[in-house]
């Protein structure tokens, strides 16, 4: 709230106070009217800064002293106990601000503080995480290089074909990393923009299938229902949202599990639901299954811990969110949603 | 016959060798300029058969290049970016790229780029028929055999899949296609091709949710092959 404000609120809320308390004079006494204006100054500190307050509590001593202590309508006190009553409201009402305005700002920068160190917390698990998520492929690179050149000769056929093929991994998955990387900064300061087009859902998952291909020891199920109208989306982003959570389901389920994509109509919405009945998640720890840098304890698969975070902020720039849940069956459900516009063009009888 | 010239316009070191040994090994000759203004000047000396262009050059960006060189340079410009840039290619394309690569590519798939321009800018004096994979396209007959059998399409089909075949191997954006089909007033109607794009595949494709012949380009268009 802006100082004018602020300011405006403090002075009105005292006056209402005293304006009421004036009718009820007569049965509750005037020192009472002091404690219940000492009960809103002290309400006011809580709220607002210290300079708006101090001018209340002035101005309540004020109206106090004014209309409340006898004789009335002057600033005169004639009892000598009113003066001592008037000084102690006075000295009562500008500590209580004065006390209040310091605690909160010791509050405030302890919650400062809390949150720089979590920002440290969250910087160091990325040096750490990315140290090593970048350095072994590099390493792999440099090592191959270095054997293949020094061992010309020796190598067998088979051993250099191998160590090509690792320098060729190992570039694909610094690739990797690097559009993690650059994804997740571009969902940090708000660059991304969505740009929705039509698109068909059959093909978006079918492409997604494509590029999560390589899952040999997996079974991927895709059901998408006929009839589906065309959404209008960014394909790339949702495209990207899916492969994530595939992705993760297939690093983190045993050989031989089952993945089930499955489409689900909706009309404002682009619904898909992705199902494994591997181990699923410990409920414990499905609240920070998308955070950012989170690995769930004991894992030993390498990553990064940024799949499900981009997957999540790629849905929310969207408009849209992610769901995930344990299946009463064993297993982890994700169930992403996007508000969409659709089109019912495709399902039209053609020329 | 003469071995094709390539220009290859980038300004990093790394970059250039490497494609100066994946071409010359591929019988191609190639010039290299690490800068916009080297790469005018080596093209207008010495015109090759294709240029390749990054975007990112130091001194004036590869759109303003390639600008200059569509003033006077007719054979193809392959365009290399980096990736995320889906607006940098489409403008490229409207500009009058052939095509465009996205690093890091693979050697395979530059190759095929560059025989798929190349073949497109040796035969633009269109013969009347095309075959590609199990598609047979007859313009003068306006009919397509696909296992020589005849498909049957509607009109609007046809002339998509005609567009397409006459562009065989080159991306094309959205709005030029839908200009192209339905005219300039439908340049946004994305919808109606993405209809068409997807019972045109269940008509030519083996499998329709693994397209061959009709490939997307995400956020940028499609592709024949």
């Amino acid at each position: 709230m802006k100082p004018g404000t602020q300011l405006l609120t403090c002075m009105t809320l005292v006056t209402v106070v005293s304006g009421a308390c004036y009718f009820a004079t007569d049965f509750i006494g005037y020192r009472v009217v002091a404690l219940l204006l000492l009960l809103t100054v002290s309400v006011l500190a809580m709220l607002f800064d210290m300079l708006p307050v101090m001018v209340a509590a002035v101005t309540s001593a004020l109206l106090w002293n004014y209309f409340f202590i006898p004789p009335f309508f002057t600033f005169r006190i004639s009892a000598a106990e009113d003066i001592l009553l008037f000084t102690m409201y006075f000295i009562i009402a500008l500590l209580n601000t004065v006390l209040t305005w310091q605690l909160r700002k010791a509050e405030k920068k302890a919650r400062e503080k809390e949150e720089k160190e979590q920002a440290i917390r969250m910087y160091n698990s990325l040096l750490n995480s990315l140290s090593h998520e970048l350095r072994t492929p590099i390493a792999t690179i440099i090592g191959a290089t270095d054997t293949l050149t020094d061992n010309a000769i020796t190598l067998s056929p088979e051993s250099r074909a191998e160590l090509l093929q690792q320098i060729g991994s190992a570039g694909a998955r610094l690739n990797g990393q690097v559009e993690n990387l650059l994804n997740m900064s571009r969902i940090e300061n708000g660059m991304l923009r969505v740009k929705r087009d039509w698109c068909d859902v059959h093909e978006l998952i079918n492409n997604v299938l494509q590029k999560t291909g390589q899952a040999e020891h997996h079974e991927l199920l895709a059901e998408i229902p006929e009839g589906l109208p065309l959404f209008r989306i960014d394909a790339g982003l949702t495209e990207h949202i899916l492969y994530n959570i595939l992705i993760n389901a297939v690093q983190y389920t045993p050989a031989g599990a089952h993945i089930r994509i499955r489409a689900v109509p909706d009309p404002a919405h682009f619904v898909v639901v992705i199902s494994d009945n591997g181990p699923g998640f410990p409920e414990e720890f499905i609240d920070n299954a998308f955070d950012k840098f989170y690995r769930m304890p004991g894992t030993k698969t390498s990553g990064t811990g940024l799949g499900l975070s981009i997957a999540r902020g790629f849905a929310e720039a969207h408009g849209g969110s992610i769901k995930l849940a344990n299946n009463a069956s064993g297993g982890a459900t994700f169930t992403i949603s996007l508000p969409a516009e659709t089109s019912f063009l495709n399902n039209l009888k053609n020329e | 016959m003469n071995k094709p010239g390539i220009l290859i316009i980038d300004d990093e070191a790394q970059i250039r060798k490497l494609l100066e040994i994946a071409l010359e090994s591929n019988g191609y000759t190639v010039q290299q300029a690490e800068n916009g203004k080297a790469g005018i000047r080596l093209a207008a000396n010495h015109p090759p058969e294709l240029i390749l262009l990054d975007i990112g050059l130091p001194d004036e960006s590869g759109h303003k290049i390639l600008e200059q060189l569509r003033t006077w340079y007719n054979n193809p410009v392959i365009m290399l970016s980096v990736r995320n840039s889906e607006e940098d290619i489409v403008r490229a394309l409207d500009h009058g790229a052939t095509d465009y690569l996205t690093k890091p590519f693979r050697i395979g798939e530059l190759l095929a780029r560059i025989r798929s321009c190349l073949r497109r800018s040796n035969t633009e004096n269109g013969s009347s028929t095309t075959t590609c994979g199990n598609l047979q396209i007859d313009f003068g007959a306006r009919t397509v055999k696909r296992n020589d059998e005849l498909v049957k399409l509607t009109s609007t089909e046809y002339k998509l899949l005609a567009l397409f075949a006459r562009n065989e191997g080159r991306v094309l954006t959205h709005q030029y296609i839908l200009r192209e089909i339905w005219g300039t007033g439908f340049q946004t109607e994305t919808q109606y091709l993405r209809v068409y794009v997807a019972q045109l595949r269940k008509k030519i494709e083996d499998n329709p949710n693994s397209p061959q012949h009709l490939i997307t380009e995400s956020g940028v268009g499609y592709r024949f092959a």
